[in-house]
């Protein structure tokens, strides 16, 4: 499809969990200034997938290639190391410290001071600051602690942190799940943002109504299968929700429904 | 990249707007120590009103409570590092009964310098805090379980090897071992001010504070031990090393209790097994009323430092103001409570949204 080497490519990943098969057969691929939105019902398979791809544990069959070249990741930050970077919902941010403690954790600034090397926490609110502005994400005062912003805010943070920390390929898990609609229009701003600076975005979703406006191409879970992915003029929405939902068995249902009460089918 | 000076003066203008929603009063009243501090000024008050013709403000009466907060100071200290990483050390008291006996069995029974013993009793201590921290880690187990076994293993362990070897349970004439000199001057002399003896032991604990709070707060150290505390698997997913930090925490609060064993010692000239014994839990107290949360990734060593003074002005104000010392515990426990409430309304201070 695309002629350059796409940033992340999978074969046939297969991983079992016992005798469950977990995923089976998903080939995809994600390029660099995409949004590559993964959708799918619960237990379609997309948490596996997810930490396939961060590092969490390897997939039993199939290949992981990394800009071409095969890859196989020991822990999560050994992919971060590599530009892979996941962004959970609930484990983004530490609610107790300030913004700018927890942009720079693990990665703090540092400074000189004689022969002592210490900490520089006026570089780091004022780095944090100007980094999180440079993704329009105004706080007003980044020691005060995540947990007085709100979820959007946070998510958002999570994002300008792994952009700032040279993320290539930005793996987020369910952002939206559990925002308003005004707080997800907050969250997949940033979302394009981040495409917008030529990350190759990987949208973990089951809300079709977030991930049409951002997501360049679809693919979509279910039960383990992949559906293919489709680029958005290939799809609808409504098509997207169908086969998320389970596809022809649904559809067939969803006409005999529709016979009997004349109703359209497939919303959930 | 995308030229970030209109975005971020943008930003700035709407911050600055925004600002006036969160007052200079509602910060200051969000440091964990601030509680603590009212709380050493208003027991203050209270013991220089009714204790204050009977010696409570004098010089005198100054250096006996600020030794008694010095010798819990040093353990709180510590262990505000290590319940800010989450996790809780109940087997201090007991690593003050044994880095003490270690301590006087090796000077008084073998004879040797005081230097190499303080030396063995300190890895001896560093070797339970790895201990400690490596069952913690290993078993995924609360610390609060694993210390509480140490706990009696280690006093039990103490009690058992003291009496085998020596006979008996105390120790005593350590004035007349090698070194003492030098490490009296050092862990238990007195400064002279006005007449009165100040603990060189104030100057440890005032020293390991500022140490601490460095720590804490400027250095990556102190900001994996909140991020740990606050959220251990967002941390490791960091990158933070969560499993070094809290091993280096529980080894860092059993030092802190060979220092204090080491000060206890030489100052008294002798070791008993049964040292130290409820210091784990003052040291908590200490630590619980300095604003540290039981949750952990919220707290101060200034706090904890604050928390071991006002333990000291109560249990030395109380003699001063003529009330049965039998008192001490029920003021301890009542503290305790009030800290408690005031931590969690300061903990949902920090939360509100400041919008």
């Amino acid at each position: 499809m695309t002629e350059k080497t796409p940033l992340i490519e999978m074969r046939g990943i297969t991983k079992y969990f016992g005798r469950v098969h977990a995923l089976r057969d998903i080939s995809m691929t994600v390029n660099s200034g995409e949004v590559m939105c993964l959708l799918g019902d619960n237990g379609a398979g997309k948490s596996t997938l997810i930490k396939v791809l961060a590092g969490v544990f390897p997939a039993d069959e199939g290949q992981y290639l990394l800009d071409g070249e095969e890859v196989s990741f020991s822990s999560p930050r050994d992919a971060l190391k590599r530009g892979i970077a996941t962004v959970y919902q609930d484990l983004a941010m530490i609610p107790l410290m300030s913004v700018s403690r927890n942009f720079f954790l693990g990665s703090e600034p540092m400074k000189q001071i004689g022969p002592l090397k210490m900490y520089d926490a006026a570089a780091a609110d004022v780095g944090a600051r100007e980094e999180l502005a440079k993704m329009g994400i105004s706080i007003r005062d980044t020691s005060q602690p995540v947990g007085t912003l709100s979820g959007g805010e946070r998510q958002s943070v999570a994002i300008a942190r792994a952009v700032y920390f040279g993320a290539r390929v930005l793996i987020l898990d369910e952002p939206t799940a559990a925002l308003g609609v005004k707080e997800a229009a907050v969250v997949l701003r940033y979302v394009a943002q981040a495409r917008a600076r030529g990350l190759g975005v990987i949208f973990i979703t089951h809300n079709v109504h977030h991930a049409y406006p951002i997501g360049d191409r679809f693919t979509i879970l279910n039960r383990g299968r992949s559906y293919g992915t489709f680029t958005r003029d290939e799809v609808s929405r409504q098509e997207i929700e169908t086969m998320m939902a389970g596809g022809e068995e649904l559809r067939e249902l969803a006409e005999e429904l529709a016979q009997i009460a004349q109703t359209g089918g497939g919303s959930s | 990249m995308t030229s970030p000076r209109a975005d971020r003066e943008i930003a700035v203008a709407a911050d600055d707007d925004r600002l006036l929603g969160s007052s200079a009063t509602s910060r200051l009243l969000i440091r964990p120590e601030m509680g603590a501090f009212v709380g050493a000024a208003a027991i203050w008050l209270y013991f220089a009103i009714v204790a204050g013709d009977s010696g409570f403000l004098t010089l005198g009466g100054t250096a006996s409570y600020l030794e008694v907060s010095a010798q819990l100071g040093i353990l709180a200290v510590a262990v505000a590092l290590l319940m800010i990483g989450g996790e809780f050390d109940l087997s201090i008291g007991s690593v003050i009964g044994a880095a003490g006996m270690i301590l006087a069995l090796l000077t008084v029974n073998y004879s040797w310098n005081i230097w190499p013993a303080i030396l063995i009793a300190a890895i001896a201590s560093l070797a339970i805090g790895f201990l400690n921290g490596l069952l913690v880690v290993r078993t995924g187990l609360p610390s609060f379980i694993i210390t509480l076994a140490t706990l009696f293993i280690i006093r039990g362990l103490t009690i058992a090897i003291t009496r085998l070897v020596t006979g008996r349970t105390q120790l005593g004439g350590m004035r007349d071992v090698a070194g003492y000199e030098l490490a009296q001057t050092l862990f238990a002399s007195r400064i002279q001010i006005g007449g009165a003896g100040f603990s060189v032991s104030i100057l440890w604990w005032v020293g390991l504070t500022i140490l601490a709070t460095w720590i804490l707060l400027r250095t990556p150290f102190g900001n994996w031990i909140f991020g740990v505390g606050g959220n251990e698997q967002a941390a490791r997913n960091l990158g933070v090393p969560v499993v070094r930090v809290k091993i280096t925490l529980f080894m860092l609060t059993s030092l802190a209790g060979c220092l204090v064993a080491v000060i206890q010692v030489i100052g008294s000239t002798g070791a008993d097994v049964l040292r130290g014994q409820q210091q784990e839990f003052y040291a908590i107290i200490a630590v619980v009323i300095g604003g540290t949360l039981l949750t952990g990734g919220y707290g101060s060593a200034i706090g904890a430092a604050l928390g071991a003074l006002i333990f000291g002005m109560v249990r030395q104000g109380i003699v001063y103001a003529g009330v049965d010392a039998d008192w001490f515990q029920v003021f301890l426990g009542g503290m305790l409570l009030i800290a408690v409430l005031i931590n969690r309304f300061v903990r949902n201070r920090a939360m509100e949204s400041r919008r």
